[in-house]
């Protein structure tokens, strides 16, 4: 029965040195060691944030990247394909010209050769006209030496004359 | 394997033993009850081994109203052949002192084996915990090193394993109080075990100490919904109501006492299962019960140490929990 009666002195003890104890390792043990568990946890937690946003930065920097590089790539082929189209455009606008230039050209020489020839042709027909005439003063002067043949002449004048 | 052979040797020597009993009358009777109540009890004096300096005379200290204040050593109440004799007015019968004129029992302050011993616990908890705040001290922001590595796991494992979930968001507040509570425990359930230790955690004084903290903090730290729930339970019909609050009552109570027996019950019995055991040695006289009963103690040994550690931890529960339903915050109307 002993075993279940507590002893007056044993209580009185060890309520006083548990109440000590827990005094003194609340300042001398207590309170250190969960500060600094608390702040190692904190620094923990804060280190892993960090880590993590570092990685979230890196990846959106890497996004960003290339998303730069994407757009570099496009600019240059829309450059390229400005300058292409440019070049093209240059090209067809100089052949144009140059056909342009080149009819006019052979426009213009064309008119020049026609009034060359033009005017060759009236020379020719004036030269012609003069050597017909000319031929046909040698022929008369020489045909029509005698009045039969002015009479000839003049009935084939009248012929031609009555079939027209 | 091994138990089989430990039932062997057992049983072996139970037989040898009883033709042994038969054949030699032993002549002095050995009364192993009177053994094991008195390692499990607590005494004056402190008792090693037989011999000379076997034992640690500790230091008296009475009060009574008629002689007042007195202090002498407990050497004075043995002679020279370690009988129980009067000293200068006192007397001391199973471990109580009396006055031997009027026979009154008097206030008894003295530094027994217990008191002892909860000292020697005190002041390694202090040695060991300050140590491992130093560590901290010394190792800031690095891994914890020693004795800090040892202890930090424990006091990691209380703190978000056992008081945080029971105690809710407000648990910091009755940390050290917790961590004090488990670690006294834990050393004095650990210390107890060593030979020729005393049996600390298994004195009910000791634990009913406890368990009343736990009581008081509970009830002083209880906020208007506990006590609310106590004396006029929410959800329930009238009636029912006016045959609860006594059982409510009764509930404040019964949570410090269950603590309070748990750890004394855990602790003393096992201290009386590893005594039977060494007392068969003793009673039959074998060699063969001997190294039975050695390699049973070991096991238990291993039990025990294993059963210090989850009464430190349920104690330490079931007072987060105590402590956690007197502050919960909890917004109950209909179910319960």
């Amino acid at each position: 029965m002993e075993l279940l009666t507590p002893g007056t002195g044993l209580i009185l003890w060890q309520a006083i040195v548990f109440v000590l104890l827990f005094i003194l390792l609340s300042r001398l043990a207590w309170k250190p060691i969960l500060a600094s568990l608390k702040e190692r946890e904190t620094s923990i937690s804060d280190a892993l944030n960090t880590a993590e946003k570092a990685r979230q930065e890196i990846a959106s920097l890497k996004s960003d990247n290339e998303k730069l590089l994407k757009e570099a790539r496009e600019e240059r082929d829309r450059m390229l394909k400005d300058a292409r189209d440019a070049a093209n455009r240059m090209k067809d606008q100089a052949a144009a010209d140059a056909k342009k230039q080149g009819d006019k050209i052979i426009e213009d020489a064309r008119i020049a050769i026609n009034i060359e020839k033009q005017a060759a042709l009236k020379e020719v027909h004036t030269q012609v006209a003069l050597f017909s005439l000319e031929v046909a003063e040698k022929l008369m002067k020489k045909n029509l030496a005698g009045d039969k043949a002015q009479k000839d002449l003049v009935d084939g004048y009248i012929k031609e004359l009555k079939l027209n | 394997m091994i138990s089989r052979l430990v039932l062997i040797v057992l049983f072996v020597g139970f037989s040898q033993a009883s033709f042994a009993s038969e054949a030699a009358d032993s002549s002095k009777a050995f009364n192993a009850s009177e053994v094991i109540l008195h390692h499990v009890l607590d005494d004056h004096i402190w008792h090693f081994f037989d011999g000379h300096y076997g034992t640690l005379y500790l230091p008296i200290i009475v009060y009574s109203s008629e002689r007042g204040l007195e202090s002498f050593s407990s050497h004075n109440f043995y002679d020279e052949h370690h009988n129980i004799v009067e000293y200068n007015g006192y007397k001391l019968d199973h471990n109580h002192i009396y006055l031997s004129d009027s026979g009154e029992s008097v206030l008894d302050l003295s530094i027994t084996k217990n008191v002892a011993m909860l000292f020697i616990n005190a002041t390694l908890m202090i040695l060991i915990l300050t140590a491992v705040a130093r560590g901290y001290k010394r190792n800031v922001g690095k891994a914890p090193k020693g004795i800090q590595a040892f202890i930090e796991p424990i006091i990691v494992f209380v703190r978000d394993e056992v008081i945080k979930p029971n105690i809710g968001p407000k648990y910091e507040k009755f940390l050290p109080y917790l961590l004090t509570l488990f670690f006294f425990i834990l050393f004095g359930n650990l210390l107890g075990l060593l030979p020729g230790a005393a049996n600390l955690t298994g004195n009910i004084a000791v634990t009913m100490v406890l368990a009343v903290g736990t009581f008081i903090i509970t009830n002083v730290s209880g906020n208007k919904a506990y006590w609310g729930h106590i004396f006029w339970t929410p959800g329930v019909p009238l009636p029912l109501r006016i045959v609860i609050l006594p059982v409510e009552i009764i509930g404040i109570i019964t949570k410090p006492i269950s603590l309070m027996v748990r750890l004394f019950v855990a602790i003393t019995a096992g201290h009386i299962v590893l005594l039977s055991l060494i007392c068969l040695v003793f009673v039959f006289g074998s060699v063969y019960v001997g190294i039975g009963s050695t390699l049973i103690v070991l096991f238990i040994n291993l039990i025990e140490l294993l059963v210090a550690g989850i009464q430190a931890y349920v104690f330490t529960l079931f007072s987060s929990l105590y402590i956690g339903m007197a502050i919960a915050e909890h917004a109950h109307d209909d179910h319960h």
